[in-house]
């Protein structure tokens, strides 16, 4: 089996994987990291949603031979104390619900923020209108949004 | 208690072991509180809180956790009355256990106003215990000390102990059967926005979903259906699934073929090379439209009554209005698709699964393998979404039965594709409704006949035989709160194959989109403003009346609109409490439809937690615009037509309106909450399209429909 080097979370992880697997896969079965949810398995929903590269990107429709050597980051590797704005700001709205989408939509979040200091509400929908949330955290989802980019200013 | 042991001799476990307070309650239907003590080997009471030495206290959430904050809501409610230190209190999540906890079942937006008044028992029997536990210990009088903050003080010298250096002596002490419940007035906790004890494992990644349920020497599985229901698998190509790197087995199952593997990813591409050949069965040959004609066909046999006023027959002379309403199947699409860790041993089994129904998984393991309730432990894990999907256990059957063949853990894994196309829908409905308005305008009569397939049915067709009545399916219809002095309200089953269950607010979402949209269309011919004409008919339904007048009052109502928009308005009691919306829309010459605005008002009694309220109201809208906009099943060839997301449609954050949400103060006992904002959304919406542009819908979803006027 081929051999990937993958950066994650500004660590090294060696591994011997099919070159078509999902990188989703591979953090989630392989390497322990649970944050990166499955939701749909084809990039409709956004739920696997990390940084690659500092790009939100779908892990579920990334193989792992196209990020050897990127660097990756996952939900875990944002903070290690939810101090990110996106997360802080996450917390004091109370925008998750079950919680399961919200990994992806903070990562997508944090992207957003990231190219664009002081999104509008039409720059978030337009950023965040590929992620899904079944218990409807949206409005909250905006106004943590606009609360991290106002603290980081 | 109830396993042979008596107060006695629990109390003897309790005085040597002496390291904590533990207070349960035994076979909550009794409400009756007993005990104190240690947990060990041998003696297990029934727990619900434990205050330790070093002053934590533990509370145990035996409801399940699917974002509706139960696991911060319930410790409120104990830590009220307990008049516990908020950061000293831990949640943990108790295991399935019915002696215990009675009924873990999480549904019915029941889990707080079924547990309220226990749990306020349990959490004041505490604090009169160590109230007690500190009195013995100064050798005054119990009515001198006062709780506070975690600790017990001492009023005339201002001594004081905290709650952990009182457990020991609090262990020996009787628990107090009727102990005083605190005056709501004087509530600390409750009533007020407490952030969420799992909100930041939600926000880093480290909230454990039974997708993420990891335990040693695990395999993966996933199943293949047939995606007609009712059929079975005749062939596959195990050679070809085999050869998938990572794949160790392939075999059939009771309901299809499981793929087992080293890792998802193989168990994934192991089920796509099956080539499964099918023996499709009977249902083949139906669809959704051959359905529809189905309940058409029944809908003018006989009915069974579910309510009777009046007379029907005097009203002759009357103007007589008859209209049709149709709801299709939905999906609950949970973002977590249906998983299960299941771990099969030699007599006993262990399970960890995001369920609604604890009870139900432990049962269906219990059975399925042929051993004791008492050898299967459940541990639930969080919910990714529940919405009423959670509350069966066809994937922990998955599981179980992997795992016994495989004779090795397994974590059971449907894809979103198993996920959409074997769900338990929403039941399609149609809605047969007349009303008779008199000339001076008054509703002197209204029939609704519902025509839907029955849960009850098709899960105990034994005991809910085609012709019978099915309450649950008359949900909202039997009950509309309007003061008609004639009203006939029945009911026709019409099951069909399609596996159908409880989706967030059951019946209701149906029958209030029937009820509430028809009531409008009267209002309308009787020329009457739909908001004044809700008011007329509900003089004796004060709670209704709150709610209206609110969402109205806060809307603004009949403020005056631009060309092509307009604003909606309907109500809806289910659950134990009260919600109406009024809903701004606007309709572009071109049809396109967008939501602008929800106001929403709701009286759920008591608030535990305002910010839990306010996000389960912000959700049910969500869900139940998703519902009323887009999110549709249909069946073809006897199977679900939709696959994913591109299918099945969910609302996106750029059609999400701006929501308000204002609760009714009160001081009555709690209803729900999960639910009762849904009934009302679809309703309100179509009744907004038509006063934007006069075109009255009665079927959804809405994008089927074109609005070009």
């Amino acid at each position: 089996m081929p051999k990937f080097t993958l950066r994650i979370n500004k660590k090294t992880h060696r591994i011997d994987i099919d070159a078509d697997t999902p990188l989703l896969w591979v953090l989630r079965d392989e390497l322990g990291y649970t944050g990166t949810k499955y939701g749909c398995g084809r990039g409709l929903c956004g739920a696997c949603t990390i940084h690659v590269d500092g790009e939100a990107t779908r892990s579920c429709m990334t193989a792992v031979d196209n990020v050897d050597g990127a660097e990756i980051t996952t939900i875990e590797g944002l903070s290690i104390d939810n101090s990110h704005p996106i997360q802080k700001s996450w917390i004091s709205e109370e925008v998750s619900q079950c919680g399961y989408c919200q990994p992806g939509q903070i990562m997508t979040a944090a992207a957003l923020l990231d190219r664009n200091a002081d999104p509008d509400d039409e720059d978030i929908d337009s950023a965040m209108k590929m992620n899904l949330c079944r218990c409807g955290t949206y409005d909250r989802i905006r106004k943590a949004i606009h609360l991290a980019a106002k603290e980081q200013k | 208690m109830s396993q042979g042991y008596s107060r006695r001799d629990f109390l003897k476990v309790s005085s040597v072991a002496g390291a904590g307070l533990i207070i349960g309650v035994v076979l909550p239907y009794k409400h009756r509180l007993v005990a104190a003590g240690l947990v060990d080997q041998t003696f297990d009471p029934n727990v619900w809180i434990s205050i330790h030495p070093d002053n934590t206290i533990t509370i145990f959430a035996a409801k399940s956790e699917m974002g509706q904050h139960i696991r911060t809501s319930l410790p409120m409610i104990v830590a009220e009355e307990l008049e516990a230190d908020w950061s000293q209190v831990r949640v943990a999540q108790a295991d399935a256990h019915p002696d215990k906890y009675g009924s873990q079942g999480t549904g019915g937006s029941g889990s707080i106003r079924r547990s309220f008044t226990r749990l306020r028992k349990a959490g004041a029997a505490g604090r009169e215990m160590l109230i007690q536990a500190a009195a013995n210990k100064w050798n005054v009088s119990p009515k001198n000390c006062r709780a506070e903050s975690g600790t017990v003080i001492h009023l005339s010298t201002g001594n004081s102990f905290t709650f952990g250096e009182l457990v020991e002596t609090a262990s020996e002490l009787q628990v107090p059967e009727n102990p005083v419940l605190k005056n709501p007035k004087d509530f600390k906790l409750i009533g007020n926005a407490m952030p969420g004890l799992d909100t930041p494992s939600r926000v880093s990644g480290a909230a454990i979903f039974g997708v993420d349920v990891q335990v040693p020497d695990m395999v993966y599985a996933t199943v293949l259906r047939c995606p007609t229901f009712g059929g079975k698998i005749k062939s596959f190509n195990r050679k070809k699934a085999m050869k998938i790197n990572g794949v160790l087995d392939v075999y059939e199952i009771d309901e299809g073929v499981a793929v087992v593997g080293k890792n998802t990813w193989a168990v994934i591409k192991g089920q796509r090379a099956l080539e499964p050949k099918w023996d499709h069965g009977d249902f083949l040959s139906w669809d959704s439209t051959r359905i529809k004609n189905m309940m058409e066909e029944k809908s003018t046999g006989k009915a069974v009554i579910a309510r009777e006023d009046g007379d029907l027959t005097s009203l002759n002379g009357d103007e007589k209005i008859e209209v049709q309403y149709e709801v299709p199947f939905t999906s609950h699409a949970t973002m977590e698709p249906m998983n299960c860790v299941a771990h099969v041993k030699k007599n006993s089994c262990e399970i960890w699964a995001p369920t609604q129904s604890p009870q139900r998984v432990q049962t269906t393991a219990a059975n399925a393998l042929g051993i004791d309730t008492k050898d299967v432990i459940v541990h639930i894990t969080m919910l990714g979404g529940g919405f009423g999907r959670r509350l069966w256990a066809d994937f922990v059957t998955d599981a179980i039965q992997v795992s016994q063949k495989s004779k090795k853990p397994v974590k059971l894994m449907w894809t979103r594709e198993d996920d959409m196309g074997h769900d338990f829908f929403r039941p399609t409905s149609i809605h047969k409704l007349s009303a008779t308005l008199s000339n001076q305008h008054e509703l002197t009569s209204w029939t609704h006949r519902v025509i839907a397939p029955s849960i009850s049915g098709q899960m105990a067709p034994e005991r809910f035989k085609d012709g019978q009545l099915d309450r649950s399916a008359v949900n909202g219809a039997s009950n509309i709160p309007y003061d008609i002095s004639n009203v006939l309200v029945d009911y026709i089953m019409a099951n069909t194959r399609v596996p159908v269950g409880w989706w967030r607010s059951v019946y209701n979402s149906q029958n209030a989109f029937a009820n509430e949209g028809f009531i409008d269309e009267l209002a309308q011919k009787s020329g009457i403003d739909p908001y004044q004409f809700r008011l007329n008919l509900l003089k004796n339904a004060p709670r209704h009346l709150g709610v209206l007048r609110l969402a109205a009052e806060k809307a603004n109502w009949g403020k005056k609109m631009a060309k092509r928009q307009g604003m909606g308005i309907a109500l809806h009691e289910s659950f134990g409490s009260w919600a109406a919306h009024v809903i701004e829309v606007t309709v572009t010459k071109k049809g396109e439809l967008s939501i602008d605005k929800i106001v929403a008002a709701v009286d759920c009694g008591l608030v535990v937690n305002p910010d839990g309220v306010k996000a389960q109201m912000e959700s049910a809208i969500v869900y139940g615009l998703t519902s009323a906009l887009k999110g549709l099943i249909t069946i073809e060839k006897g199977a679900v037509a939709q696959s994913n997301f591109h299918e099945f449609e969910l609302l996106r954050i750029d059609e999400m309106p701006e929501v308000e949400v204002y609760i009714v103060k009160s001081a009555e006992p709690p209803g729900g909450a999960g639910e009762p904002g849904l009934p009302p959304v679809a309703p309100a919406v179509t009744n907004a399209i038509f006063a934007a542009i006069g075109k009255r819908i009665r079927s959804l979803p809405i994008k089927l429909k074109d609005l070009k006027v």
